[in-house]
């Protein structure tokens, strides 16, 4: 039984040469969030952007397959792939500010997707998105449906954003830090309520976040990822209880922790840096043979 | 004192109520803020989405005009200054933009970026010392060569960093920096701040979600909510002997790196 | 260095990529390459006078067909001008009318709509006002009524065409500059000291020039139709100059005939309008530096 989505040694280099993601490979079930924490700059993002299709023009996927529904996307052509995901997955990206347009308003925004992929009426559309803004947690909603981005506060576009991706009851969400905005208050509704949308629609989750906090309430499985390359895959629990890999015990390490000050704020140790530079050097040497 | 902030009061207008002739109606945003930030501390500035904390920081770099009220930088009353007098005033401080990329020219490359302001302040060497900025915030100095969208959102995060520290000023208001940063980064950056304001002399207003965080960097804190300052406390007082409501139910909701702790 | 701080620079391997130069890019500029220099050497390289008349080689085909007499490559016209000679010396008052109109209508146009954009308030209130007023009026039927009041000739034709369309830069320009004014960046340029105008230059503008750019482009290639227009319907320079739309509208009399009178010059401004239009796209494409 292959799970819901299926990446498989994934690949992806810019047009030049340098590998950008290395052989990543990672399930998620339906009904399961899968968390992605790691370097900045490691590629997390770009992992979201090969499954939806939408990576920058600079970078090409070199080898791998990405099965979404049981369908190799990559074996599908252009159109096909682009009416597939757009029926099944949404995308909840980390820059708010700059995913929304500035000269429109945020009603129509939000209603885009449902007129225009869904084909539901334009009444139907604004009564959804207005009920969707109050499960975000918004005051005013109609105030906020007639607003312009930039009239919004930094979190309050970031629920815009949640809100519309979930407008559709997509079968699977990529949520790109989708919390780094919001108060710690807001955080914890609106991770509630994505535990109640993927009880309800058994949605498929992957949760890119930098926050290990968060990891720890929302994830069943997660990946660290450092330089494109996965270093480790665990369970959740296992995860805390026992990292397996150095550069995970060294994240733990330097998460902040409110209740103890003399943990936290550690960069990771050169040793470790080294390490793992090391594995990426056999890794590329081993592709390359 | 970096800082005196008496009473402080913005409304804009609400463009959504706008009648087709007419003025628009205003809307509150700031209700009356008054505080201190003294030279060389830490403010950590929390609170709900939405309350204000970026206005707060527009208005006291002085993008926006206060409406009622008083801000003093240094002694120096800035409030209704003009533009032209600000100017000589705007190196000394510094804004770090809440939304990365929308803080980049997407059209000019990192090195420009940060290049700009400084030679804008008749400096000399512009490009080496974007350079050394690029590179005391982690990242490499190729990068001075990219332009915005080729960037993951905490390299850029970082550029806004750069750009502001390169001009080494007094005072930066940090508008939620650390959010997008993995926390090794993170851990980086707070301490690159923390000898900043050590070795520099730097004036820090910090405005942040991740409590954990502020513990570890501020000196003072203030709460708001709505446009109002529900709580301004010693760091130490605050997350120990919470007085207000609100400050309490935002201690709760701090998610830990821990499976087993209650949450919900 | 700032201060003894310990630095953690991340490995980067990546170098500059260039993209290459797309087809459109290549066969868009190719031709108007060759057209700009054809319209340039026009009076050297035309194998004849395009005036000339010569009743007794009236009607030669082109080359490849039975009964072509060589020196006139694309055949002559029912007066026995040379068809290519013609055409070339059409595309001058067509280049220049496409340069000079398109820029003076860009320049215009995009100036007061990055005004009206960005300074807002009073300007834009006034700007927007007047271009409310002006798409009231039906445009052609003013540029008509300016040519039957100030005459025919190149100038009546570069001020129609600057009426006709300045609006559309100046909805456009003015609509980005808005998007563009509300990005942090703009904020950010504030904070750091720069002056409002310098802003607008420096920042703002550098964000607009694809847009414009396209419609630039866009324009000088509407301006060869207009151009062409009123040659066609003869309110455009004196009759004796050669122009694309006066060969189009005599070849039409003689289609049955002499078809290549009015093809080849149909052709022409199919591809030059074609290529106009691509041609910016296809620039935005390879130097937009956002689009790599
Ligand atoms: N258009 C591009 N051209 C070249 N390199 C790029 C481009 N976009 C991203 N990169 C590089 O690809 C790498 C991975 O980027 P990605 O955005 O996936 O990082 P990330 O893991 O999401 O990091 P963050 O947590 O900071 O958002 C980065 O090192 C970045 O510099
Ligand atoms: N230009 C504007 N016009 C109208 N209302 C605005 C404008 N800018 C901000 N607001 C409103 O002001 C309030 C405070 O916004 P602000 O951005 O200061 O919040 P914040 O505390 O930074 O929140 P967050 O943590 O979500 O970033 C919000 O309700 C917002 O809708
Ligand atoms: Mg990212
Ligand atoms: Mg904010």
């Amino acid at each position: 039984m292959i799970a819901y989505l299926s990446i498989r040694n994934l690949s992806v280099s810019l047009s030049n040469g340098p590998e950008i993601l290395r052989s990543i490979s990672l399930d998620v079930d339906a009904g399961e969030v899968h968390g992605l924490v790691g370097e900045s700059g490691a590629g997390k993002s770009i992992i979201g952007k090969s499954v939806l299709g939408i990576l920058p023009r600079a970078m090409g996927i070199t080898s791998g397959e990405i099965w979404l529904d049981g369908v190799n996307l990559l074996s599908l052509s252009v159109a096909q792939r682009r009416r597939r995901i757009g029926a099944l997955a949404a995308l909840i990206p980390q820059d708010p500010l700059t995913a929304l347009n500035p000269s429109r308003r945020i009603g129509p925004q939000i209603t885009r997707r449902l007129v225009g992929i869904l084909g539901w009426s334009k009444s139907a559309a604004q009564a959804r998105a207005l009920e969707l803004l109050k499960e975000v947690h918004i005051e005013n909603p109609e105030h906020v449906m007639r607003s312009y981005p930039h009239e919004l506060s930094g979190g309050m576009r970031q629920r815009v954003l949640i809100a519309s991706a979930f407008a559709a009851e997509p079968k699977l969400i990529i949520a790109d830090e989708p919390t780094t905005a919001l108060d710690v208050t807001v955080q914890k509704q609106i991770l509630r309520l994505v535990g109640e949308m993927q009880a309800r629609h058994r949605t498929a989750l992957l949760f890119v976040t930098h926050d290990l906090g968060v990891v720890s309430k929302v994830c069943d499985h997660l990946s660290v990822l450092y330089a494109g390359m996965i270093v480790e895959k665990s369970q959740m629990r296992s995860f805390f209880a026992a990292p397996s890999h150095p550069y995970s015990r060294a994240l733990l390490a330097a998460s902040p922790k409110y209740d103890d000050l003399s943990g936290g704020l550690v960069p990771v140790p050169q040793a470790v840096i080294d390490q793992l530079d090391g594995e990426i050097t056999a890794f590329d040497k081993g592709s390359r043979t | 004192m970096m800082y005196e902030v008496r009473d402080l009061q913005l409304s804009l207008p609400d463009m959504v109520r706008k009648p087709l002739l007419g003025p628009a109606p205003k809307i509150d945003i700031l209700k009356g803020i008054s505080f201190d930030l003294p030279k060389k501390s830490v403010l950590g500035i929390v609170g709900g989405s939405g309350s204000g904390k970026s206005t707060l920081g527009r208005t006291m770099v002085r993008l926006l005009e206060p409406s009622a009220g008083h801000i003093k930088f240094d002694g120096q009353d800035v409030s209704h200054m003009g533009e032209e007098k600000l100017r000589p005033l705007r190196r000394r401080f510094q804004m770090i933009f809440q939304d990365p990329m929308s803080s980049l020219n997407p059209r000019q490359r990192i090195g420009r970026i940060i290049a700009a302001p400084l030679e804008l302040h008749g400096w000399d060497n512009v490009a080496q010392r974007a350079i050394e900025a690029l590179v005391m915030v982690g990242l490499p100095e190729s990068f001075a060569k990219r332009y915005p969208h080729e960037l993951s959102g905490g390299q850029r995060q970082r550029v806004g960093i750069a750009r502001a520290i390169a001009l080494q000023p007094e005072f930066i208001l940090a508008d939620e920096i650390v959010s997008g940063l993995d926390v090794s980064s993170q851990a980086q950056v707070l301490i690159l701040l923390e000898d900043l304001v050590r070795e520099l002399d730097l004036t820090l207003a910090f405005v942040s979600h991740d409590l954990s965080v502020v513990r570890r960097l501020c000196d003072q804190v203030i709460v708001m909510r709505e446009g109002l300052i529900v709580e301004n406390a010693p760091t130490a007082t605050l997350f120990t002997s919470p007085q207000d409501d609100y400050t309490k139910e935002l201690l709760a909701a701090i998610p830990l790196p821990d499976p087993d702790q209650p949450f919900n | 260095m700032l201060c003894s701080i310990q630095s953690y620079a991340m490995r980067d391997t990546r170098s500059e990529i260039r993209p290459k130069l797309g087809i459109r890019l290549w066969l868009c500029g190719g031709w108007l390459f060759c057209l700009v220099l054809g319209a340039l050497f026009a009076p050297w390289i035309s194998p004849q006078d395009p005036l000339a008349q010569d009743l007794f080689a009236a009607r030669l085909p082109p080359f490849w067909v039975a009964g072509s007499e060589p020196g006139f490559w694309l055949g002559t016209d029912s007066l026995g001008r040379d068809v290519l000679s013609r055409m070339l010396h059409g595309a001058r008052l067509a280049l220049i009318v496409a340069f000079i109109a398109g820029t003076l209508t860009c320049l215009i146009g995009s100036t007061l709509g990055i005004f009206a954009g960005y300074y807002q308030g009073w300007a834009d209130r006034v700007i927007s006002r007047f271009i409310d007023i002006w798409m009231a009026f039906p445009p052609v039927l003013f540029a008509i009524l300016l040519i039957a009041v100030i005459g025919t000739g190149m100038t009546s034709i570069i001020i129609a065409i600057i009426i006709i369309d300045w609006t559309r830069f100046t909805r456009v320009v003015r609509a980005e500059t808005m998007s563009q004014s509300v990005m942090d960046y703009i904020a950010s340029a504030q904070v750091a000291g720069r002056g409002k105008f310098s802003t607008m230059v420096s920042e703002i503008l550098p964000n607009l020039l694809p847009t414009i750019v396209v419609l630039l482009s866009l324009e000088m290639g509407i301006a060869v139709i207009v151009e062409a227009i009123l040659s066609f319907v003869n309110l455009s320079i004196s009759t004796d100059s050669p122009t694309w739309g006066g060969m189009i509208a005599e070849g039409r009399i003689s289609i049955h005939q002499a078809w290549w009178v009015l093809v080849f010059p149909l052709i022409a401004l199919f591809l030059t309008v074609l290529s106009f239009s691509q041609f910016g796209e296809g620039l935005k494409d390879r130097f937009d530096p956002v689009l790599r």
